[in-house]
């Protein structure tokens, strides 16, 4: 039998526990240090803050904002092994059978995320969304937003609510559609799950074209309201499918250190690495892509989404955003070598993850935080708690089924794949 | 001067792969193996060393990203400067798509021309088609014969024994 069966010991289950609790610890701390010292602080100056228009952040609009951050990150990891699951079946891949189960079990952390993020929605909506406040659009208020005002039509609360339920209703029907097939493509063997597959993979590459370039605007883009970016939905995609694809290969190179997957070798390790090579760069085009268009027109509406990044408190996250999501896994990765070592990957990968969560720190901080934003206890609480969670949900999925696809028609091909 | 060959006939990779692999543990040369189709794990078990041509590669890339900025920086920003767009005259962001460019257009073109030299393709060369069925549905595998042997029947027996369906000779003249 090729069946493998992944067991997770009690001491991974209670690291991922400890990873929650010192996530806790931390966030709890950094939630009384700045009640307490960053609080008094904004006290003083709130005369000041309010006359010249702005509230200072306070502690809980920060604790949403990670939140926000965070859930948008991880949703992004999980719906991208979706993606991957289905890119797959509609090339008629036969390379990646080995290592399917694994993004096929990213997927498990979806209805964890669609929940949370409706709850911090609905509850801190108005802290991460300055589009939420009903003020903008009254015209006898001051506050009058006129160009905010105008784009009502699509972003208001009740709209915006529906499209994210239905987002992800979508995508965690599609998610059980395509896992539930594999799982009984295992237990009843033959083809007709396979073409069956290969269909519902093409229904869900359109919805997911369509949702997640809509998802981006509403759940990133919407943060800064007034700027608009016409890639902006290719930009987050390509995010998110680095850091998915990286999540991906990092699961691949950890169980396999720890005797599992037996049958995957070098060369799917090779291609993965390949994958991840290739979409930095892409990542990096987009990017580019996005900059300098908007560097080169230089009208003031646009380029201040820039000039924000590039001011005091966020240069180095935008530098180092370029540096270890491009420079560094272009050099990395270039040779053949380096795509066929698990050490080298592992430290890509990790690199990349971390690069892609400042990635997405960097979209959502400057619109929200303003300058009060840092990485502190708040920040990193909120990570490893999430990190834990979805560490707990993906391992507990992938213990579910088989990590081999046994009836798979094309585990064969897999099996004697050679680069 | 004559060169003699001896030619073994396969009809199927996997026959092909595992002769190979026979022949050279039986201590024989092997010349060259001719396919209609790139075979998956010839070159390893012919022993065939990695290409360095993507070092090559890595270095006409350098010198072609060297190039395009040098260029740039040199043309706009010394030689003949010129305010475009109101940005500097030295505007990075601006020289990032040329530079793509030519990194691109150095390290094909100087992979492409160190091909040709390093296998010494050029018009006037003339090659030896051992068996023409070779570009068809048969594998050729030629051995050299050393100068002075005349007894064939030894490589014959040995790639027969391999599965060869058929063996020839050929004699090529240099």
């Amino acid at each position: 039998m090729t069946e493998e069966r992944l067991i997770i010991p009690r001491k991974t289950n209670n690291k991922f526990f400890l990873m929650i609790a010192i996530g806790v610890v931390l966030l709890i701390a950094g939630i009384l240090l700045m009640a307490a010292g960053g609080g008094a602080e904004h006290g003083e100056g709130h005369g000041e803050a309010a006359a010249a228009g702005h509230e200072a952040a306070s502690w809980t609009k920060r604790l949403f904002i990670n939140l926000w951050l965070n859930n948008v990150y991880f949703t992004g990891i999980a719906l991208v092994g979706v993606f991957f699951v289905a890119v797959q079946y509609v090339a008629y891949a036969g390379w990646s059978v080995l290592i399917k189960r694994i993004p096929e079990a990213l997927g498990y952390f979806l209805p964890i995320g669609g929940i949370i993020m409706i709850i911090i929605f609905l509850i801190g909506g108005h802290d991460i969304f300055h589009w939420t406040h009903e003020y903008l659009y009254d015209v006898n208020d001051p506050r009058y937003d006129p160009i905010i005002s105008g784009k009502s039509g699509y972003l208001n609360f009740w709209f915006f609510l529906i499209r994210m339920i239905l987002f992800f209703a979508l995508w965690i029907l599609f998610f059980n559609w395509l896992r539930r097939m594999s799982i009984n493509e295992d237990l009843h063997g033959g083809t007709s799950f396979y073409h069956k597959s290969i269909t519902v993979s093409a229904m869900f590459l359109v919805v997911f074209g369509v949702s997640s370039s809509m998802a981006a605007w509403d759940w990133v883009l919407s943060i800064d309201t007034h700027w608009y970016s016409t890639m902006f939905g290719w930009y987050v995609f390509a995010s998110w499918f680095v850091a998915g694809l990286a999540a991906i290969t990092l699961t691949v190179v950890f169980l396999k250190q720890n005797g599992y997957l037996k049958m995957v070798n070098a060369n799917h390790l090779h291609d993965l690495g390949k994958f991840v090579f290739a979409f930095s760069i892409f990542w990096t085009y987009i990017w580019f892509s996005q900059f300098m268009l908007i560097w080169y027109a230089n009208i003031p509406e646009e380029s201040i989404y820039f000039l924000e990044r590039l001011g005091p408190n966020y240069k180095w996250v935008f530098f180092v955003n370029l540096l270890v999501n491009f420079v560094f896994p272009f050099l990395v990765l270039m040779t053949r070598d380096a795509k066929r070592q698990m050490i080298m990957l592992k430290i890509v990968m990790i690199a990349i993850l971390i690069g892609h969560w400042l990635d997405f720190y960097l979209m959502m901080m400057p619109g929200t935080m303003r300058g009060d934003a840092g990485i502190g206890f708040i920040e990193i609480g909120t990570t490893l708690i999430f990190l834990g969670v979805f560490l707990l949900v993906f391992t507990k999925g992938l213990t579910k089924a088989s990590l081999v696809p046994a009836n798979h028609p094309f585990l064969e091909e897999s099996i004697h794949h050679h680069v | 001067m004559n060169k003699k060959f001896v030619l073994g006939i396969y009809d199927d990779e996997d026959v092909l792969l595992e002769a190979i692999e026979n022949v050279r543990a039986a201590g024989t040369k092997i010349y060259d193996v001719f396919s209609p189709y790139p075979v998956h794990g010839i070159d390893d078990v012919l022993g065939i060393k990695r290409s360095r041509l993507p070092i090559v590669a890595f270095f006409c890339g350098l010198m072609g990203t060297s190039f395009a900025l040098w260029m740039q920086i040199w043309m706009l920003g010394f030689d003949w400067p010129m305010i475009i767009g109101g940005k500097p005259h030295i505007a990075i962001p601006a020289f990032i798509p040329v530079t793509f460019e030519l990194t691109v257009l150095f390290s094909a073109f100087g992979m492409v021309i160190t091909f040709f030299i390093v296998q010494r393709l050029r018009p006037s060369l003339k090659v030896n088609v051992f068996d023409k069925r070779s570009t068809d549905d048969k594998f050729v595998m030629a051995i050299e014969v050393k100068e002075g042997v005349t007894d064939m029947s030894a490589l014959n027996n040995l790639l027969r024994t391999n599965g060869a369906i058929e063996v020839n000779e050929k004699e090529v003249i240099k």
